[in-house]
């Protein structure tokens, strides 16, 4: 156990021990997580033990959430700087980069080598998709980082799941438009997660294009320079699943497309549910107000949240996005989710669930108070949502 | 040459230095980055809540 110690003009010397400082690991080993399938398949010679990892996560992580709770403990805001400071962190966070890759290329492997069944092909496919998808959330810590071998660590890790453009689509799109309905990545109170994929996965890749070519416009140089940090990205992707399939044939084709396209799925699904309906108030000169922890769907669920470096944690994010992983903060008060994300993602997959549990949820908050002015809808759902919820809508 | 900080991330702009990532070159005042210019670290404040540094609040 490590202990921080800061001394205070104030009020003396303060020292706090990061009880999470060796949890950490889990976030950073999770992306192995899927091997334990494939060697279970190999042990047994039960093709659909290729299930276990991907069901272990959607029934232990939501049961887990459920029965250790919230960890509602923050580090006192002396002790922040230190700890950001502390390169154990970071390490952990630039470990789980090639362990994508190492990931990646066992399922690969496993795909070309064992006479798989259709069913086994397609659970490995999702399964490992899925896994890349958490390359996007270890490629969104780093990528909040302006340090160079942060970025390029983040444009590797992004390659894995095909996914270049999510930095910047993230950093400068979605956190600065978050909450509002020009936000491609903010779900609106009843938009289903289906509808929102349509919106969402083309709106970010726009986005990201959009600023990429002005920012390359600054620099005077052409949208395809070697300078594009997308193209760069996508180079490093194109490269390896090109080779793959020279090497192995077109057998792996629907491997990868499956694989990536399950990857976006698993960021649509955080951005479906981590701002849902939420909306910053216009203010009188056009412009939005800042974005407050109220504008961001909250978990304190600590099983999950060690799984996935504090993305949960997601009301200080927005707030505040530089913040590291190991320092974000629970506030009292902000829009809470009902589980963890995995739990989460499994109701936002049911939408007749996810409305049901939601919705209520989102009017009842206390910034909103059945004030459907100040919830982000989908146009054409207002009157169907005062009369469905009736009794929580303030006219 | 002046220097501008976020007021949320602590990022400073320098115009000596500029920032050469966002493609802004050494020299480039404050004054001239475009009215749409966010914070290149977070992205969540813009240039109105830039504060102008005096060179005296500087410890470096
Ligand atoms: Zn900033």
């Amino acid at each position: 156990m490590k202990t921080v110690t800061f001394d205070s003009p104030a009020q003396g010397t303060i020292s706090y021990v990061d009880k999470k400082r060796g949890l950490w690991w889990m976030s950073a080993l999770y992306p192995l997580f899927p091997i334990t399938g494939l060697v279970l398949h190999g042990l047994t010679g039960i093709e659909l033990m290729l299930l276990v990892p991907m069901a272990a996560a959607y029934i232990f992580v939501p049961l887990f959430d459920y029965l250790l709770g919230e960890d509602l403990s923050n580090p006192p805001e002396e002790v922040v700087a230190q700890l950001e400071q502390d390169r154990y962190y970071s390490r952990l966070l630039y470990l789980a980069v090639p362990l994508h890759f190492i990931t990646f290329f066992a399922a690969v492997y496993w795909i070309v080598t064992q006479d798989l069944s259709m069913a086994g092909y397609l659970i490995l496919a999702v399964g490992t998709g899925m896994t890349s998808g958490l390359g996007i959330n270890t490629g969104h810590e780093l990528g909040h980082k302006t340090d160079p071998l942060s970025r390029l660590m983040a444009k590797i890790v992004l390659a894995v799941p095909g996914y270049g453009h999510f930095c910047l689509e993230h950093n400068a799109g979605h956190h600065r438009h978050v909450a509002t309905p020009e936000d491609s990545a903010s779900s609106k109170m009843g938009e289903n997660i289906y509808a929102f994929a349509l919106r969402e996965i083309p709106g970010g890749f726009k986005r990201a294009w959009q600023l990429e070519k002005v920012r390359l416009q600054r620099k005077g140089k052409s949208m395809w320079s070697p300078s594009n940090e997308l193209l760069q990205s996508y180079a490093i992707t194109a490269i390896i699943q090109i080779s793959l399939l020279i090497a192995s044939g077109w057998m792996l084709l629907p491997f990868l497309i499956i694989h990536n396209f399950l990857a976006w799925w698993q960021l649509t699904s955080a951005n479906y549910i981590e701002h849902y309906g939420l909306l910053r108030e216009k203010k009188a000169n056009g412009s939005y107000e800042r974005c407050q922890p109220h504008h961001s769907w909250n978990s304190n669920h600590v099983f999950s949240n060690l799984l996935l470096y504090h993305l949960e944690r997601h009301s200080d994010h927005h707030a505040h996005p530089t913040r590291h992983y190991q320092s974000l903060r629970n506030f009292d008060d902000v829009p809470a989710l009902p589980n963890g994300y995995f739990g989460a993602y499994l109701m936002a997959y049911c939408p007749p669930i996810w409305f049901a549990v939601m919705n209520p949820r989102l009017l009842k908050l206390q910034h909103i108070q059945g004030d459907l002015s100040k919830v982000n809808i989908l146009p054409g759902k207002r009157e169907a949502m005062e009369q469905k919820y009736a009794s929580l809508v303030v006219a | 040459m002046a220097k501008y900080q976020c007021p949320d991330c602590g990022y400073i702009y320098d115009e000596a230095t500029g920032n050469e990532h966002e493609g802004y070159e050494p020299g480039t005042r404050f004054e001239d980055l475009s009215d749409d210019f966010a914070c290149p670290a977070c992205f969540v404040r813009d240039k109105e809540d830039f504060a102008l540094l005096e060179k005296s609040s500087l410890k470096k």
